[in-house]
């Protein structure tokens, strides 16, 4: 890795013209097994540019996994990942970075020790100087790194101070700006509203919007529908480690997002059951028959 | 004192393109209290301290020679506890130190005396030797991913017998056989052990290079990406790897580094006495360690500086010295040495509930 260029894998891809028709990012019956555990099995997902893809799932469906295999921190075990069409397998984050594949974890995204200006940088410092004393860029370091977050609308006053003196929605919001700033093209966000208040949610929601208006594709991986069904153009829900439902806006409401999302048909039979049960009060709950979204493996909207 | 009053993320107002515009979040805080939280100023503080108080209780400290002594005392240390800190900082420690200095300073001089070779082979070699040791505890620890204290507790305990048992095997004896008057030895006595005189005082070398490694460790750490790494990966390890950092060969490096650090020493030790007692070494890697984490660097990694362990180890030599000057009961010295790590830990403690309180 060479270091006098400020971020080595963005601006070169920029580049490239993102095709609307073509798909950034794409799984074809994809999945990984941990040994004799399958956590995913044929799942198919395609990323495209100015689009967020939700993927949606309860705890144990499988997202982390599949984050896990785009971002390259896992290697998937079947089925295609591609990459602007291409076959690729990924062996380090940093093979996926190259790509322009950048995530950003609910818990892994800063040090929370260090200053924000070092975090914004981290993996990608600038530097200055022949290679004896070859050195840190602090001035300019700090100075861009400032700028952005202003313009993403966070303003600090002290880029000294540790990241872990942040709010949660702050702290998301530094590691959105700083995968923005380094030319990443796909956007993975990890659960970036769960341990969130409603009002930062609502500013990480604002983000990932923006990001999706600066001709990034975003894949949004949440529990919570109503914060998908805000910003998404496309849902995906994963179910014990395969695609319960791939839709796009135009064919599921919030409903009935809401409703595959909880369970959907296991509840609808689990509502019969409860129904022998006092003080519980079933009627709020879908039938079978409520569930009209088309299933996975229907044809990807128009995208 | 808290750094940053928690309100509602102030990240609605748009930002007004050329204009400084502050978040009023963060009040302006006293300078005392700003310098207080860096790494370093506590155990400067405490390093004064410890000073005045010897140079009233102990006379003879004002004496010029006296504090090229303790200089030196705390220089042996010193040298040491630099790589221990930055080590620290990166998350890990290391209990094979102590033990590898020896280690290092056996195979150097039985090297050169038993080939009859120029000692300075057998100072390469030791060389080699401290760099592998390094690298496998190193290498072991991210294969394994068990915690560097079993993976070097395995390694001290390895390296005392190797030392005490190699020793006696070759040389017959538990100490190796005197090596002042082989080829290289009054060379390499130059750069290793020298003295030398400023003002009529007599000043070991060892002090300057002690000085030397922590302005390096000092700009390392600061102002080049591996110190912007080591912070990372004690930090928060996976963050680090999932942003790019390389976290394998930043670890393995610095493990190096102190085997690099338990080589100089050596070197040092060797070249100072002609001889080395196989036995030595235990209990030193504890020294170490307390002197960084006196000096300020969180055990559990992230935080600290190189400057800090300089003030840990200069606050050693001068309670060590001091004792001795003051004319009391050096077995004082340990019980002197645990008030001041609690005194630092629990500055420690304070100073990062302060820096991540949200």
């Amino acid at each position: 890795m060479t270091s006098n260029e400020t971020g080595t894998h963005g601006a070169v891809l920029k580049d490239t013209p993102p095709a609307e028709d073509r798909a950034l990012v794409e799984l074809r019956a994809a999945g990984k097994s941990y040994g004799n555990i399958r956590a995913l099995h044929g799942v198919d997902l395609k990323v495209f540019p100015n689009r967020v893809t939700c993927v949606l799932g309860d705890n144990g469906a499988g997202k982390s996994t599949l984050i896990k295999i785009i971002s390259g921190l896992h290697q998937h075990t079947e089925g295609e990942f591609l990459v602007d069409g291409e076959p690729v397998r990924f062996s380090t984050p940093r093979e996926a970075l190259d790509k322009g594949i950048a995530t950003v974890y609910q818990d892994l995204a800063v040090v929370p020790l260090m200053p924000v200006w070092r975090n914004f940088f981290l993996g990608s410092e600038m530097t200055k100087g022949p290679w004896p004393v070859r050195r840190l860029d602090i001035d300019k370091m700090k100075k861009t790194a400032d700028e952005e977050l202003r313009n993403m609308g966070i303003v600090l006053d002290d880029m000294e101070q540790p990241i872990g003196t942040l709010s949660g929605g702050q702290r998301q919001c530094v590691a959105i700006a700083r995968a923005v700033y380094f030319g990443a093209r796909v956007l993975i966000l990890d659960e970036p509203t769960a341990a969130l208040g409603v009002k930062q949610s609502g500013v990480v929601l604002k983000y990932i919007a923006a990001a999706r208006e600066k001709g990034l594709g975003v894949i949004f991986i949440t529990h919570n529908p109503h914060h998908a069904y805000m910003v998404g153009d496309h849902f995906s829900v994963l179910r014990l480690g395969t695609m319960e439902l791939s839709a796009s806006r135009s064919e599921v409401s919030l409903e009935e997002l809401t409703n595959h999302m909880a369970g959907g048909t296991e509840l609808a039979s689990l509502k019969h059951e409860l129904a022998q049960v006092r003080g519980v009060d079933v009627e709020e709950l879908p039938e079978a028959g409520d569930l009209t979204a088309p299933v996975a493996t229907s044809s990807e909207g128009k995208s | 004192m808290s750094m940053t009053q928690q309100a509602t993320p102030a990240v609605d107002t748009p930002p007004a393109p050329g204009q400084k515009q502050s978040d009023g979040r963060t009040r302006e805080r006293p300078l005392a209290l700003r310098l207080l939280a860096r790494p370093e100023v506590g155990v400067f503080l405490g390093a004064v301290a410890v000073l005045v108080f010897f140079l009233f209780a102990a006379p003879p400290v004002r004496d010029g020679s006296s504090m090229a002594n303790i200089l030196y005392q705390s220089s042996t240390i010193g040298i040491m506890a630099l790589p221990v800190a930055l080590l620290m900082i990166g998350g890990e420690f290391d209990l094979s130190a102590g033990v590898a200095v020896v280690t290092s300073a056996l195979t150097a001089s039985m090297l050169s005396y038993q080939l009859t070779m120029n000692v300075w082979v057998g100072v390469i070699v030791a060389l080699l030797v401290s760099l592998a040791i390094g690298a496998f505890n190193g290498w072991l620890l991210v294969k394994t991913g068990l915690p560097s204290f079993l993976v070097t507790l395995g390694t001290f305990l390895i390296l005392q017998g190797v030392n005490l048992a190699i020793t006696k095997l070759v040389t017959g004896n538990v100490a190796t056989d005197d090596i002042s008057d082989m080829d290289g030895f009054s060379q390499a006595q130059k750069i290793f052990a020298s003295t030398f005189e400023v003002g009529g005082v007599n000043v070991k070398i060892t002090v300057v290079w002690w000085l030397v490694f922590a302005a390096l460790a000092t700009w390392v750490l600061l102002r080049t990406k591996y110190g912007n790494w080591i912070f990372a990966v004690g930090g928060n390890k996976y963050s680090a790897r999932a942003v790019g950092v390389p976290v394998t060969f930043t670890k393995i490096s610095l493990f190096m580094l102190v085997g690099f650090g338990a080589w100089f020493v050596g070197m040092h030790q060797l070249f100072s006495f002609n001889t080395v007692q196989s036995g030595e070494g235990v209990g030193q890697e504890l020294i170490y360690i307390a002197a960084a984490v006196i000096g300020g660097c969180l055990l559990t990694g992230g935080y600290g500086s190189a400057i800090g362990p300089v003030f840990g180890a200069f606050m050693f030599g001068m309670v060590q010295q001091g004792i001795v000057y003051a004319g009391w009961n050096p077995d004082w010295f340990k019980a002197f040495l645990g008030v001041m790590l609690l005194g630092a830990v629990l500055i420690n403690l304070w100073v990062q509930r302060t820096a991540t309180r949200r």
